[in-house]
């Protein structure tokens, strides 16, 4: 377990160090540098400006101080639009939303998801089973950013039950609609997938034994059942990490909740790559720090892998 | 943004069974397709919205960069969907008529998804293929890079790009096919794999025959159902990614629009009681990746039967 | 009062091909402590009269007629009716080893289950018997082992892991459902060695299931033979193998390889098993039947031909037995 664990951590650093080479190359390799706009700026002025920011050193010297200040300070560097603001600084604004409706989204997401998919494997052919195939069918073509806008449109507009935006240092009527935003779709996909991942396991041989043993079929579907069931839910995780960290951006711009999504799209608006590098670094560590733990788990409940 | 990666791996095992893949093999394929209404109301589907996209232009009473200035600052009274003025969606909030923009948008919608997904069956195909014929350590090397670029979160990547690159409709293209090709090369390489180590396959390697000619007689062949239905599967992923980015206000710039951006300008706008605005791009939006999935699934049900 | 009594019992299993009749109007008695065989090829419906037993037919299965475990009807019977009987009165062990256990539980936990279920055992005390039972099946140091994960062990092993857990509850019926198919013909041995062995210190009745008559020759007192969900002929062991009176009996022994008689060729039975969704009309055999006529077109009735003898032909016993 122990060496599986390590193994999979060996592949995760380097894969964040290439992550923010690439970054970095892409950077500068882009046409034009960060200083470029509309308005020209005097030749000595934009020496000055690389001067100050490091950009007039060979390029190999710029990532080790780059990559050297991520390491051992945690340190992305300053701004390049914000003159008085480090990167540090947005982040660690926004961040701290991001997390809370993310964490919570993801909860949603799996608890709801796999409760409707394990219900409506058991009672396939039910109404039950029909209602929960529709929706997570139907959940398909609705990804945060139409959910976002219907959401808002029926219970902010019409039903004048929830605000449309706003955070308010995360009270609960603000949350609300940006979790529902951001997990329905995850939620649709889980379902489905524990759905035919649990028809499928209560064929197999091993739960025809349990059922022979005289146990309540409540202990055969949670002892017996769940656990193979549940691996294809497993790996879907993820891809569904992935995903939900890149809806919040949605969610920020949309519902205005003051997370890092926002600061990475008016970054992106800004041509401020030193912001946008350092939310996309961020947002990959934290995917492939997912991607272990989801990794590990894998290991945890298939004996067969954990060597 | 998903797909069933199981179901996936069942078909592929399965059009691996067979030898190159028959035509009795496909004719079984078309009647199951057409049997399953799901599939056929997809196709139906798919079928209205290219007509739309495609002939719609025809039947716009404006074009879609004129601004009507009889409705032009009373858009919320005057603005809907009207027979009388030839606004059949309405206009939107600066007096262009919607019609002609939710063609427009359409149009560029399946562009980007057609495209994206064209970019990733080549690459992928080609780099899958050559990783399991090959075999190996470069296999080993090749999907290593894949596992390494797929831990990372690509729509920051790919914002990055635009970015950095311009908004234009190439470095989309550029930026969505350097990410799509990633899960379609895993599983052509899968699919080499299993396929390498067949009779037919050896008999041809010991006929002398070249690795370039048996990847592209006898591999890629085999390859064509998965690809087939992986390709469906991805063009609405790549539509909801565009369509991702434009409503965030980073994706296909004026006068260009894609149907994200029609339902980000709507969801903007629908608070002043303009919900046309958003009800017909969303509309088509829905229609479009209906479509999709259900050809996707149907494709994938025919040639995988396989109770579920 | 017989042990378990089938009578009538029809099983049926709707799928897109139609419906198809897996057992056709079965009846069969065991007593305490007997040993039947029920022997015939894949799709005789001789594994799903098993199933139906336990109550663990597909979902699409129905079954008709009845089934008397003890006196009461169980067939059909509702889960908690046969919760109680499963394992603590009735036992299984299935076909293949390497998938009836929980791949992803210790072989511990899943012995243990058992015992704390129908026995109100404790754990530290479940654990303590299962590792005896492993100890009777003769797993080499079963007190560290009980802690592997299947995969951990050989295919002999897990099906002595499979029998120790069958045996736990000392039930009073054990079906062993083709318990040697899936393993190596020196495995084979070993494990019906084990069983007989087991059914002698136990003393549970015992229903083995297989398509192999030389496995029944060693192990039953008395065989039913099953061809297309029917019953073909049954006897007692002896009288069976020294003279067959059924057309399929006499293939099924002719195609088992005998040292006893080199001289004669051995024969596989012409043609396949019939399809059981569209099964042919009278008696299922009569298709691969070399004693075939007109009249088979309608299914032969069961009757009686000795004592404890039973056969449904239309040729007479002294006909096929020549």
């Amino acid at each position: 377990m122990l060496s599986y664990s390590l193994k999979r951590l060996a592949i995760a650093v380097p894969t964040l160090l290439i992550l923010i080479v690439v970054s970095f190359v892409l950077m500068h390799a882009a046409p034009g540098g960060p200083f470029t706009s509309e308005r020209e700026l005097p030749p000595e002025v934009l020496a000055n400006l690389n001067a100050k920011y490091g950009l007039d050193q060979p390029l190999w010297r710029q990532i080790v101080t780059y990559v050297w200040g991520i390491l051992t300070e945690f340190d992305f560097g300053p701004s390049f639009v914000y003159k008085d603001r480090t990167v540090n600084e947005i982040i660690a604004q926004g961040f701290p939303v991001t997390l809370t409706y993310g964490i919570l989204s993801f909860l949603v997401a799996v608890a709801v998801g796999v409760t409707l998919g394990v219900v409506a494997a058991i009672r396939q052919n039910s109404l039950l089973d029909y209602l929960a195939v529709g929706v997570s069918i139907g959940a398909q073509v609705l990804p945060n950013f139409v959910m976002a806008p219907i959401l808002v449109l029926v219970f902010t507009l019409w039903l004048g039950w929830l605000p449309g935006g706003g955070w308010q240092g995360g009270q609960w009527q603000y949350v609300i609609l940006p979790v529902i935003a951001l997990s329905t779709s995850f939620m649709a996909s889980i379902a489905r997938i524990t759905r035919s991942s649990m028809l499928e396991t209560l064929n197999l041989n091993h739960i025809r034994t349990a059922r022979a043993k005289g146990l309540p079929e409540r202990r055969v579907i949670l002892h017996h059942a769940l656990k193979p069931a549940m691996l294809p839910v497993i790996s879907y995780l993820g891809p569904a990490f992935v995903g939900m960290i890149t809806g919040s951006v949605v969610v920020d711009v949309y519902f205005s909740t003051g997370g890092i999504g926002k600061a990475f799209v008016d970054s992106a608006l800004n041509r401020d790559y030193a912001v946008m590098m350092g939310v996309t670094i961020l947002m990959g560590a934290l995917t492939i720090l997912f991607n272990l733990v989801v990794d590990i788990l894998y290991g945890w409940i298939d004996p067969k892998i954990r060597y | 943004m998903v797909h069933d990666t199981q179901r996936m791996q069942s078909l592929a095992e399965r059009m691996a069974e067979d030898e190159v893949a028959g035509r009795s093999l496909w004719a079984d394929a078309r009647r199951r397709f057409f049997s399953n209404k799901a599939a056929v109301i997809g196709l139906a589907l798919l079928a209205f919205v290219a007509a739309f996209a495609l002939f719609g232009g025809q039947f716009a009473q404006w074009s879609n960069e004129e601004l009507d200035y009889n409705v032009m600052g009373v858009v919320a009274q005057e603005g809907g969907p009207s027979l009388a003025n030839g606004h059949y969606f309405g206009v939107d909030e600066l007096g262009r008529d919607l019609f002609a923009r939710t063609v427009q948008g359409t149009q560029v919608s399946l562009l980007v998804g057609l495209v994206g997904a064209l970019v990733a069956v080549v690459v992928g195909t080609i780099y899958g293929a050559t990783a399991g014929y090959v075999g190996g350590r470069v296999d080993a090397a090749m999907m290593r890079a894949v596992d390494v670029l797929m831990a990372i979160p690509y729509m920051f990547v790919l914002i990055l790009i635009l970015v950095m690159y311009g908004r234009s409709m190439i470095a989309l293209f550029v930026g969505l096919g350097l990410i799509s090709w990633l899960e379609m090369s895993r599983i052509v390489r899968g699919q080499t794999l299993s396929l390498k180590n067949r009779e037919f396959i050896e008999a041809a390697r010991a006929t002398g025959v070249s690795g370039v000619t048996i990847i592209r007689r006898h591999i890629v062949p085999n390859l064509l159902g998965v690809i087939a239905v992986y390709a469906t599967l991805l063009v609405p992923l790549m539509i909801l990614t565009e369509s991702f980015i434009s409503f965030l206000g980073l994706g296909v710039q004026e006068p260009l629009t894609s149907l994200g951006a029609l339902i980000s300008q709507g969801a903007s706008t629908m608070a002043y009681g303009t919900i046309w605005q958003l009800a017909f791009p969303l509309l088509f939006f829905c229609l479009t990746l209906f479509g999709f999935f259900f050809v996707g699934d149907g494709l994938r049900d025919a040639l995988d039967p396989k109770d579920r | 009062m017989p042990l378990l009594e089938i009578e009538n019992l029809n099983i049926t299993f709707d799928t897109g091909d139609g419906t198809v009749h897996a057992v056709n109007d079965l009846s069969l008695a065991l007593d305490r402590g007997e040993t039947l065989g029920i022997v015939g090829e894949s799709g005789s419906g001789k594994s799903q009269t098993a199933f139906a037993i336990l109550g663990l037919l597909a979902r699409n299965g129905r079954a008709t007629g009845s089934i008397r475990f003890d006196g009461d009807e169980i067939l059909n019977a509702p889960a908690r009716t046969l919760n109680r009987i499963r394992a603590e009165r009735i036992a299984i062990i299935f076909q293949d080893p390497m998938t009836s256990l929980n791949p992803y539980m210790r072989i511990s936990d899943q012995m243990v289950e058992v015992l704390t279920l129908h026995q109100g055992m404790g754990r530290r005390a479940a654990e303590a018997e299962a590792v005896r039972m492993l100890d009777a099946v003769r797993i080499p140091s079963a007190r560290e082992r009980i802690r592997l994960y299947p995969h951990e062990f050989s295919g002999g092993m897990r099906q002595r892991v499979m029998i120790a857990m069958s045996l736990l509850c000392r039930p009073d019926l054990l079906i062993a459902d083709e318990p040697t198919t899936a393993l190596d013909v020196t495995v084979q041995a070993q494990i019906m060695a084990l069983l007989q062995e087991l059914q002698g210190e136990f003393g549970m009745a015992t229903m083995l299931i297989t398509h192999d008559l030389g496995v029944v020759a060693g192990f039953c007192e008395r065989v039913t033979v099953m061809y297309g969900g029917r019953v073909m002929e049954r006897a007692p062991t002896d009288p069976l193998f020294e003279r067959p009176t059924h057309p399929y009996t006499r293939g099924l022994l002719n195609a088992v390889p005998r040292l006893d008689r080199a001289d004669e060729a051995m024969a596989a039975i012409p043609g396949n098993p019939p399809n059981m969704a569209r099964p042919p009309r009278g008696c299922p055999f009569r298709p691969r039947c070399a004693f075939a006529g007109e009249d088979c077109a309608e299914m032969p009735p069961l009757s009686q031909a000795g004592p404890a003898r039973q056969r449904a032909c239309h040729r007479t016993a002294e006909e096929v037995a020549a």
